[in-house]
């Protein structure tokens, strides 16, 4: 649905973008991965044409996006990370701007409107759009970005400024869609991304350091690290007096690497001690350290 | 043509909710009396005055008032109209640029020309009706009190600084798209309209400036005939089209 190849974006002195090669496969939800000011933004606004990139092409449902001109636009929605209104509009006044400057005919104006305006919960909305709270604004902001049934939808940040209550309900609109359209969001907020997507692409340093499906992304970076709880303190020591590597984490629970420690020793050490176990359990590697890990790098 | 005239909606409906049609029909309509009031006045307060003038040794003859004072106040309160009106409307793109909502519409597929041009629209229409009424209030009210047989070339006048508010707004309108603050715009364009002030004290070039449209005066009074204006008409009708067509351009190219 978007493909991006060897994009490259300099301010000043600064390079952000050093050759960007990213691939959004269809009908998925995106998490779109990096720092603060990893250059998230950057490439979004690139995608968008609202942006001259020094190098690189993109291409937007077959089309190649050229700076300064909208044509590409109309296959794309776009939620930036502080969506403005015309704040003296009414939020149905504002969809059916948006409707006409699209060029979408008054019928399904209405119809979309509607449909929108209830989805994102503001249908009975009748306010100017100057009295709203953060987390309207992003939901209208939802609302006007699906209004033309694009084919692909960008959320910048969608969720970074909202309370816990605002998240959940940005995050449950962005899966409700997912039927309809391709998802691309940037964040920072990794629970967030193991809630919703599909795939996941990690920015770091101005290259795309990570990229795939989460699943194959989690298979490929799991290692045999293993957790273990056992019944009585004194058995955690007899474990870490016998086992060198084993360490304890900070629940006081016994952490270890396959690699270095045979777990079928340490089952065997534990039968033959008669130790009861409370709990072992292979660690699947978490979003946070893929990324504290690539960051590092 | 559809998202052109949905955009010229939103301007219109910006200018009615952000009460900005509301202040310019007062400025106007209050200029607009004021000129024949103020020459209807003048009699009445130089007679209050003329005592206290007297003592200093000033002596008030009787002051003939016609016509022509009320449209020579017309004239000086011309300038006001058109200040009032610049500052009221300078942030028309440059607002749009600080809070961001440009960028939502733009990515929506809106062409950026569509953009310039509504808003240039709105903003010939605005001045347009706004001081067109306000030539017409004094018209009657100027009519109703003397003469307004005794004016010459009265429309041609009239015209020339209505050409001059159109100048001054297309260059509004060309920093709009070049910088980025409502200060900035208003620095450049009075900077452009002060340059062009300065450069007329030249003799030889005062005549195809646009400045030299305010000077009415010998118009009015038959001293002088329109034809001696056209060179100045031309050059500030032309030097705007180039201003606005040129906005276009910028605007092509801005990062937004």
């Amino acid at each position: 649905m978007l493909e991006i190849t060897n994009l490259k974006k300099r301010f000043g002195e600064k390079e952000v973008l050093k050759g960007i090669d990213l691939n959004v496969p269809e009908n998925s939800i995106f998490g779109f991965i990096g720092k603060n000011g990893a250059g998230k933004t950057t490439t979004m606004k690139a995608v968008l044409g609202l942006l001259k990139a020094d190098e690189g092409e993109i291409v937007v449902a077959g089309e190649k996006v050229s700076y300064g001109q909208n044509k590409t636009n109309r296959y794309i929605g776009y939620l930036p990370d502080v969506p403005e209104f015309y704040s003296f509009m009414t939020a149905p006044e504002y969809l059916k701007f948006c409707g006409e400057i699209t060029g979408m005919c008054a019928f399904d104006i209405k119809k979309r409107r509607i449909e929108l305006l209830d989805l994102v919960g503001l249908g009975n909305e009748k306010h100017r759009i100057k009295g709203f709270s953060r987390g309207m604004k992003q939901r209208l902001g939802i609302a006007q970005a699906l209004l033309n049934s694009p084919k692909l939808l960008i959320c910048d940040e969608p969720t970074s400024a909202l309370d816990p209550v605002g998240r959940k309900e940005i995050l449950d609109i962005l899966l409700s869609v997912k039927e309809q359209t391709t998802v691309l969001f940037s964040t920072h907020i990794l629970s967030d991304v193991d809630r919703i997507c599909t795939d996941i692409a990690f920015l770091n340093d101005g290259v795309i350091s990570i990229q795939g499906t989460v699943a194959e992304i989690k298979e490929k970076y799991r290692t045999q690290e293993y957790l273990l709880e056992l019944e009585g303190e004194e058995n955690h020591e007899k474990i870490l007096n016998k086992f060198k590597s084993i360490e304890r984490n900070i629940n006081n629970q016994l952490v270890f690497k396959d690699d270095k420690e045979n777990l079928y020793e340490v089952l065997r050490f534990i039968a033959d001690n008669r130790i009861s176990i409370n709990k072992l359990e292979n660690i699947e590697p978490s979003l946070e350290t893929l990324f504290l890990e690539v960051v590092k790098k | 043509m559809r998202t052109l005239v949905a955009f010229i909606k939103k301007e219109c409906l910006e200018q009615l909710r952000l009460s900005k049609l509301v202040i310019l029909g007062v400025v106007f309509l209050i200029l607009g009396i004021m000129s024949p009031a103020i020459a209807k006045l003048t009699p009445w307060l130089l007679k209050t005055m003329s005592e206290s003038m007297a003592e200093s040794g000033m002596v008030v003859t009787a002051v003939e008032v016609d016509a022509s004072s009320s449209w020579l106040q017309f004239f000086k309160n011309a300038p006001m109209g058109l200040i009032a009106f610049i500052l009221l409307q300078s942030n028309i793109f440059t607002k749009e640029y600080q809070t961001g909502t440009l960028i939502m519409a733009l990515t929506k597929g809106l062409d950026r020309y569509k953009v310039v041009i509504s808003k240039i629209l709105v903003l010939l229409v605005l001045w347009t009706v706004g001081y067109w009424m306000c030539y017409g209030i004094t018209y009657v009210y100027t009519d109703y009190y003397w003469d307004n047989g005794i004016m010459q070339n009265l429309l041609f006048s009239v015209g020339c600084w209505w050409v001059l508010g159109l100048w001054v707004i297309s260059v509004m309108v060309l920093f709009s798209t070049l910088v980025k603050t409502n200060t900035a715009v208003l620095v450049g364009t009075g900077g452009v309209f002060f340059g062009t002030y300065l450069a007329s004290i030249v003799p030889k070039i005062k005549e195809y400036l646009p400045t030299f449209l305010m000077d009415t005066a010998p118009l009015t009074a038959g001293a002088e005939s329109p034809d001696k204006y056209m060179m100045s008409m031309i050059v500030t009708i032309v030097t705007a089209i180039i201003c606005m067509v040129l906005s276009v351009f910028v605007f092509n190219k801005k990062d937004i």
